[in-house]
């Protein structure tokens, strides 16, 4: 309990992990919210990459954790993008009624 | 020791209980809100691993540009909070089964798991003693991972040029400088000369 290891740190990438998973299936209807819990699962990934190299003494696990952020970044930015254009196409965010694409 | 466990329990504890409450939130800003919450604490754990510029970039990147990101569209858009959370409970137990699932697995795989003695040695890039983390990380990235830098520019790059050519519209009925017809101008489409006569002024 008062000695924190390794297993601490990936108990909370995993339940955050879990979360994130558990939050892209409850909120069907609100996009925003599924592109947050996209944020959760990546942090989840950076949490796990951090304690690792911390605790192995590489830092191999805090540089890719940094390109993991800017892919982060990256992907919040278009796919808030994306969310802006449909809202203007069809006035609501559901991810329910996104059939409009299909053959 | 003890101010470590204690910090690290204080931490942990908030990082899932706000991750938690971003997903059932019924508002999306207070979800923005908790979301900010939970990556201030992650980088409070990255402190206790010794990531210190890890976690600067956290609070930077994450709530300074990230978080203010998903605030600002989920101002803009104008959509009914109330209507959209009317799915929830018919999605909570598919949900729930699979979150059960998954953490039954992860935990599984964390009781049959432990670090072999070799892992210590077949390190890529092994910490230096008596460096701060921020200048082994900078050696580190711009020697060994010098490429994947360079890509991960790219990256933020055509997202940048993709999200502008996504949101950039040109709305008709609105006026906006054109610099060549501004520059363009010369004497003769500028001035015009009249003759006005006294006590008449001009016609129009």
């Amino acid at each position: 309990m008062m000695d924190i290891g390794l297993s601490h740190y990936l108990g909370v990438g995993a339940l955050l992990f879990t979360i994130g998973v558990f939050g892209i299936f409850v909120n069907r209807k609100n996009v925003i919210i599924l592109l947050m819990s996209v944020e959760l699962l990546l942090l989840a990934v950076n949490i796990n990459l951090v304690a690792f190299s911390s605790f192995l003494g590489d830092l191999a696990g805090q540089v890719f954790a940094m390109f993991v952020l800017t892919v982060a970044a990256a992907e919040a930015a278009i796919g808030l993008a994306i969310l802006v254009v449909y809202f203007r196409n069809r006035g609501n965010i559901a991810v329910e009624d996104v059939n409009m694409m299909k053959g | 020791m003890l101010i470590q466990a204690i910090a690290f329990w204080a931490l942990a504890g908030t990082a899932v209980l706000s991750a938690l409450f971003v997903v059932i939130a019924r508002n999306p800003v207070r979800s923005v809100m908790w979301l900010i919450l939970a990556f201030f604490s992650s980088a409070g754990l990255f402190v206790l691993l010794g990531a210190e510029f890890l976690a600067m970039l956290l609070v930077v990147v994450y709530v300074g540009a990230v978080a203010v990101l998903f605030l600002f569209v989920v101002m803009m858009l104008d959509v009914d909070f109330v209507e959209m959370k009317q799915g929830f409970l018919s999605y909570l137990p598919l949900g729930g089964l699979i979150g059960v699932i998954l953490a039954a697995e992860m935990v599984l795989v964390g009781m049959a798991w432990r670090v072999e003695d070799v892992a210590e040695r077949v390190g890529v890039s092994a910490t230096p003693e008596g460096v701060s983390n921020v200048e082994a990380l900078g050696a580190l990235l711009y020697d060994d991972y010098a490429y994947y830098f360079q890509a991960s520019g790219l990256i933020l790059l055509v997202a940048m040029i993709g999200a502008i050519v996504l949101t950039l519209r040109h709305r008709t009925h609105v006026k906006r400088q054109q610099a060549h017809v501004q520059i363009g101008r010369d004497r003769k489409t500028a001035v015009e000369m009249r003759d006005v006569k006294s006590g008449e002024g001009i016609g129009e």
